[in-house]
């Protein structure tokens, strides 16, 4: 009898254990749900899938279900409707400008509140500053830059030559840019345009090349605190004037808006000398263009400048301790100086941090093609992205002015008047 | 008596039980989602850090000192005046072309049709390329008569128009359809009784043709203008409502304010105008025009 019992109770301890070991084995897989949004041309999300694939093959306790989510606002849109809907991903790849909205929102976690050791609090240090001044508010860092460009111009080096122009010398200020613009731009005998000397994109992120003229101009567009805007500011207007003016007066660059989504390949058909774009798009221009190209920075007005652009980490509230651990690990590997270099030359994106050019990998890569080089030396003119609280609403107000003035239903000084006036109704709840 | 009342009784209880999964089912998808969005107006914008409050009707006093809402309603308004009556009669002539005995015939409908059959948001890619300035379909067609370059999009006397030429493409084969359907059922003999009695074609088509096909006009109509209100997937591919609102629509407005700027109270506010623009204008339509159709 007592034997039988005994037998019974070793049974019991067995299931045990293995029902235990079961479990813990289970709680040693987490999975998580990461959101990227692309933005430029290329194939980037097969980059992205092989960089994961390589990620869970040296963490086997961890899984990502990495999800193309369309471009930065639909990757927005997805997020804070998952998150409204209770199911938000574990981290995404937003764009470095949502900070205040999604803090408004109560939906991520400061990474101060992560990092464990000091190799951690340091790992926080080792970006560019000026790639963190979108990560950083309140004393803490909301985000880790990621896929980070800003704007260079393009230039294609057969047509400066053909206009007589030196390829090696690109346009270093407004005024040259406008004077080279006029030998690029060529007419056919019945005066019309067949290249144009300039495009500068104005629809889809209009605020954002904005951004560029206005920091060259030496004005920045919000506050750090992201509750005040300067759109009215003389220098802010006077950027929008020479905006309009390189169209209306200056003729090197087509009337009205013009397409973001169809600039590159203006580019590439040769109908535009030069092109305004993010840096994220230089493998793709590289891919594919049939004539020799350069890359430069912006010219300058009072100075040289460029925003900042492009897409953060995030790490959502919604989370356990063992997901935001497992989330904290993937950023740390995605952001690894080589893992940066590899990431910087499949796409054009900037190398995030210093030491990831001083990688072997995008060291040779930039020696035999300097044009990757050309957005790191213009970090140190890169000012902010516009970011302020209810982003999403200011940018339309500033949309929707720089479309006006450039299409002429407006002065310049009419509608950065009108945008201000409608930003201080929205922020000054914030101030 | 008393078994006759049991009968119809049951028969009332019997029709009720059978068109219950269809009434639940539009009570949750159309009529709660109407009744909760009106609600939801009286509402202020919740954030995180506010909750939302009853604020009456401010949203709708805001509303109509929104000068954007007036420019996207006019636009609408505009959208819907064109690519109406304009889809309806094409839709109309190309039935009534592959009805009659062509060559190719088959190839025709196919061409004709083939539109309707691709995504919105593939037909707004590829459009987008035929408006491009320069090497764009359109630009070199006009560069071939010795036309300059056009900004299409970018300007926003004509980015308007341009969407709805593209929409109008898009959706005439669509309608096609219908009057074609319509047309295989008409009798011939109609046809040989007019012939008999010596009416010319355009003379039987007004009197004989056309008012037999007013119930398919009738639906057709309905559906070309709610699909004018609410077909909207272009707009994101194309021009973002842009240069300035120029060729934004109402429904695009909604979703920027609900999406983008999470305004979730002030789309409602809007929603409950569109639901009422589309309540009013179907009500018209079924009052009015139905009295005036002959029913086969």
């Amino acid at each position: 009898m007592k034997i039988v019992k005994s037998g019974i109770q070793k049974i019991r301890v067995l299931l045990l254990a293995v029902i235990l070991l079961s479990l813990s084995s289970m709680a040693f897989a987490t999975e998580l749900t990461m959101f990227y949004p692309v933005a430029v041309g290329g194939p980037l999300t097969k980059l992205v899938d092989s960089m994961i694939q390589e990620f869970e093959a040296e963490h086997p306790q961890i899984t990502v279900k990495a999800i193309y989510s369309g471009n930065y606002s639909d990757t927005m849109t997805k997020a804070m409707t998952a998150l409204k809907g209770g199911t938000p991903p574990h981290l995404s790849v937003i764009l470095s400008t949502e900070i205040f909205t999604l803090i408004d929102n109560d939906a991520i976690v400061a990474f101060d509140d992560l990092v464990t050791n000091d190799q951690e609090k340091q790992w926080l240090d080792c970006f560019y500053p000026a790639l963190m001044a979108n990560s950083r508010t309140g004393g803490k860092t909301w985000s880790i830059p990621f896929q980070r460009s800003t704007i260079v111009m393009y230039y294609n080096k057969d047509a400066f030559r053909k206009a007589g122009l030196d390829p090696e010398k690109p346009p270093a200020t407004w005024e040259e840019l406008v004077e080279m613009g006029k030998q690029l731009t060529l007419r056919d005998a019945d005066g019309k345009v067949t290249q144009w000397g300039l495009e500068i994109p104005s629809t889809g992120y209009p605020y954002w090349m904005f951004g560029a003229l206005a920091s060259q101009n030496n004005q920045v567009l919000m506050n750090q605190a992201g509750n005040q805007t300067y759109f009215n500011n003389p220098d802010v207007v006077g950027a929008l004037r020479f905006w309009l003016d390189l169209g209306k007066t200056h003729q090197i660059m087509p009337e009205g808006t013009i397409e973001w989504s169809t600039l590159r390949t203006d580019f590439l058909e040769q109908k535009t000398a030069i092109m305004w774009h993010s840096t994220g798009n230089l493998t793709a221009v590289k891919d594919n263009a049939t004539f020799d190209f350069g890359v430069a920075m912006l010219p300058a007005k009072k100075q040289r400048g460029t925003p900042t652009g492009g897409g953060n980490f995030y790490i959502f509230k919604q989370t356990t301790p063992e997901e935001r651990k497992a989330a904290l690990t993937l950023v740390k590997w995605m952001t690894q100086p080589d893992r940066t270099a590899q990431w910087s030359i499949g796409t054009g994106y900037l190398g995030t941090r210093p030491d990831a050019y001083e990688t072997d990998l995008l060291k040779t890569y930039v020696k035999d093609f300097p044009a990757a080089a050309v957005a790191r030396d213009q970090l140190k003119y890169a000012v902010a992205e516009l970011s302020v609280h209810e982003n999403g609403r200011v940018y339309k107000i500033l949309n929707d002015a720089i479309q006006a003035a450039l299409t002429g239903s407006k002065t310049p000084e009419a509608a950065l008047e009108d945008a201000q006036k409608q930003a201080d109704r929205i922020l000054k709840r914030y101030r | 008596m008393k078994q006759i009342f049991k009968l119809t009784y049951w028969n009332h209880v019997n029709g009720w039980l059978l068109v219950l999964p269809a009434v639940f089912m539009i009570s949750l998808f159309t009529h709660f989602p109407i009744g909760s969005s009106m609600i939801h107006s009286l509402f202020s914008m919740e954030t995180a850090t506010r909750p939302s409050t009853f604020i009456g009707l401010e949203n709708y006093a805001f509303l109509m000192d929104d000068d954007i809402f007036w420019k996207v309603l006019k636009n609408n308004l505009v959208y819907s005046l064109c690519t109406v009556p304009l889809s309806i009669s094409i839709a109309l002539g190309m039935a009534l072309l592959i009805n009659g005995k062509i060559k190719g015939r088959s190839l025709v409908r196919m061409a004709f049709f083939t539109p309707t059959v691709l995504p919105m948001i593939a037909v707004a890619n590829i459009w987008l390329f035929f408006y491009t300035p320069e090497y764009g379909l359109f630009d070199q067609i006009f560069a071939f008569f010795g036309g300059g370059s056009h900004n299409w999009l970018g300007n926003p006397d004509t980015a308007l128009f341009c969407l709805i030429v593209m929409v109008i493409w898009k959706e005439s084969g669509f309608f096609m359809v219908f009057y074609l359907a319509a047309l295989q059922q008409m009798s011939p003999e109609l046809r040989e009784a007019g012939t008999v009695e010596g009416s010319g074609r355009w003379y039987y088509f007004r009197r004989v043709t056309f008012p037999l096909l007013m119930p398919t006009t009738l639906f057709v109509t309905v559906n070309a203008v709610v699909n004018s209100f609410k077909l909207v997937d272009h707009l994101v591919i194309m021009t973002k409502g842009g240069p300035d609102n120029a060729s934004s629509l109402l429904l695009y407005y909604i979703y920027e304010n609900a999406f983008s700027f999470w305004d979730t109270s002030y789309a409602a506010t809007l929603t409950v105008v569109l639901v009422t623009i589309l309540a009013i204008i179907t009500i018209i339509q079924f009052a009015v025009v139905e009295k005036r159709i002959h029913y086969q």
